[in-house]
């Protein structure tokens, strides 16, 4: 009943350029419930030690774990192989610093994304009263603000998303959402004019070609289609406003 | 980064000008259709346009004039959204490979966009040159004719494959990128407008090859050696 699986793995160290990128084929026993977090660590303990992956949570929160999933950029603790073919080919997701393997650095590339669209709270009179209680907000709005806060930088849209892949500068589904968030925080006082000057140009949301990769792999399910649209929207009604 | 307000009047041009285009070619395609009802159906149609049930006598350069206006928005639809070619040939292997590999639905309806726009833009040119510079050659018999005798059975066979997929697959990608019409539950909206899609690329993919079937018979049984023309009075 226990299907045998087989598992390609597209692997290549940038310490070892000598060892050119190859494909490595595992073939390993199907369990109930199997993840491909469990059948990476399967192939790590019994195959190849050196196999170079990343796991933090194993429960789909902390983002580590994102790689491609037959193409698909996919989280691989959440992945049921029960849900895959027998067999599976496993890749790094693509954009992002490769460490080793299925290993990259989403973590620099998350960095620099939010220090370009500063990505926290700006108040400048609050800024230094930590003590302070803060205002009461619109149990409405704060549901909104939670659910875009939900995002773990995974990747997974970035890597799904046709025009960053075309455009190494286009902040991607992952920013567009970030200053959807802030946006929809009245706590953060940046006018519409700070915000068109972030995003209203094509390396920000007039450079969404509408692909909706993003959309269908984000591994949080946010709605990034209609938050994108909100926010094209937004961005628009500045220009069209702004006289200068 | 300075306050520049270029690209969004851009996007909001490429959509403007998408949506025209669109809605103008579901009007066209039905009007074109009328052939199928009758011939005199048709010229009845081909008399509206010339303005004949306004003004008591025909002009053609009414035709002229509105494909007119209709090659300028082409124009610039097709100007705009060059911007969204991929730039040089690095990029193009790189979104080639990339929709290939991710095999994910919207992202291959985007390079189908992209090569039925290539195509439109000579094949839909060719077709919108021809209506302005010879206006009053339209008529159940005279279109006929062109359809059969100057083989322009290919230009419109090619033309209507790749302007019906186009228009409508990018109807449904304007309004997921506006949120046009958007309700509570984007999600089921955007199944619903998926169906839509599909549902108008078949039933005008219908209309259109029905409306060439006929004319091509009409080319091919009618007798140009007798009469050219439909009528040469009206009632
Ligand atoms: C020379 C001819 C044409 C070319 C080269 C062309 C090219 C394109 C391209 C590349 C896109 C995608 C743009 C993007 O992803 O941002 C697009 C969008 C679109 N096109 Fe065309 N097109 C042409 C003619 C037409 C015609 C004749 C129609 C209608 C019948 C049409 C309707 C649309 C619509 C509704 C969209 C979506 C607009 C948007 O995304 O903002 N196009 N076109
Ligand atoms: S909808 Fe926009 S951000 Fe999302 S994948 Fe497409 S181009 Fe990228
Ligand atoms: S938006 Fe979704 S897919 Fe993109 S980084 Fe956040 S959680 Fe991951
Ligand atoms: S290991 Fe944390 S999300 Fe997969």
């Amino acid at each position: 009943m226990n299907r045998e699986l087989t598992i390609d793995i597209l692997r290549y160290d940038p310490n070892q350029p000598e060892i050119k990128p190859y494909i490595a084929s595992y073939k390993i026993q199907e369990q109930v419930g199997m993840t491909l977090f469990v059948a990476l660590n399967e192939i790590r303990k019994h195959h190849d030690s050196s196999l170079k992956f990343d796991f933090v949570c194993r429960a789909g929160i902390c983002g580590s774990c994102s790689m491609l999933v037959n193409g698909k950029p996919s989280l691989a603790c959440k992945t049921l192989t029960q849900k895959l073919d027998s067999h599976i080919r496993l890749a790094p997701l693509p954009v992002f610093e490769l460490i080793g393997d299925l290993s990259v650095f989403t973590g620099n590339w998350m960095r620099g994304l939010n220090e370009r669209l500063e990505s926290w709270i700006h108040h400048k009179e609050e800024e230094l009263e930590v003590d302070k209680l803060e205002k009461p907000m619109d149990p409405d709005v704060a549901d909104d603000v939670y659910e875009l806060d939900r995002c773990i930088e995974c990747g997974c849209c970035v890597a799904g998303c046709g025009t960053l892949q075309m455009n190494e500068n286009f902040v991607g589904a992952v920013g567009l959402n970030k200053i959807a968030r802030y946006q929809l925080d009245p706590r953060d006082k940046r006018d519409e004019k700070e915000y068109y000057e972030l995003v209203g140009n094509e390396d920000g949301v007039f450079g969404c070609m509408t692909l909706l990769g993003c959309e269908d792999v984000c591994s949080k399910n946010l709605p990034l289609q209609s938050k994108i649209a909100y926010l094209r929207r937004v961005m628009a009604k500045t220009a069209l406003k702004k006289k200068d | 980064m300075r306050f520049d307000k270029k690209e969004a009047y851009l996007d909001l041009l490429q959509s403007g000008t998408g949506i025209f285009l669109a809605l103008f070619i579901m009007g066209h395609l039905v009007f074109e259709a009328s052939i199928l009802i009758s011939n005199e159906m048709m010229y009845k149609v081909t008399l509206m346009f010339e303005g004949f049930y306004l003004f008591g006598e025909r002009h053609a350069w009414i035709i002229s004039v509105l494909a007119g206006i209709v090659l300028v928005v082409f124009i610039t639809h097709a100007l705009i959204a060059l911007r969204r070619f991929p730039a040089d040939y690095k990029r193009y292997k790189i979104i080639k490979h990339h929709t290939k590999s991710f095999a994910h639905e919207d992202t291959t309806l985007w390079s189908v966009q992209v090569a039925t726009g290539f195509m439109m833009f000579f094949l839909g040119s060719v077709h919108l040159v021809m209506m302005i510079s010879t206006p009053d050659k339209i008529g159940p018999f005279l279109s006929s004719y062109r359809v059969v005798h100057e083989y322009m059975w290919v230009v419109y066979f090619l033309l209507l494959l790749s302007v019906v997929t186009h228009a409508f697959i990018g109807l449904y990608r304007v309004m997921l990128k506006w949120g046009i019409f958007e309700s509570d539950d984007p999600k089921t909206y955007r199944k619903l407008l998926k169906s839509a899609m599909r549902g108008f690329i078949v039933l005008y993919l219908f209309l259109g090859l029905a409306s060439l079937a006929k004319y091509s018979y009409i080319g091919m049984t009618h007798n140009y050696e007798k009469t050219k023309i439909y009528k040469e009075v009206t009632q």
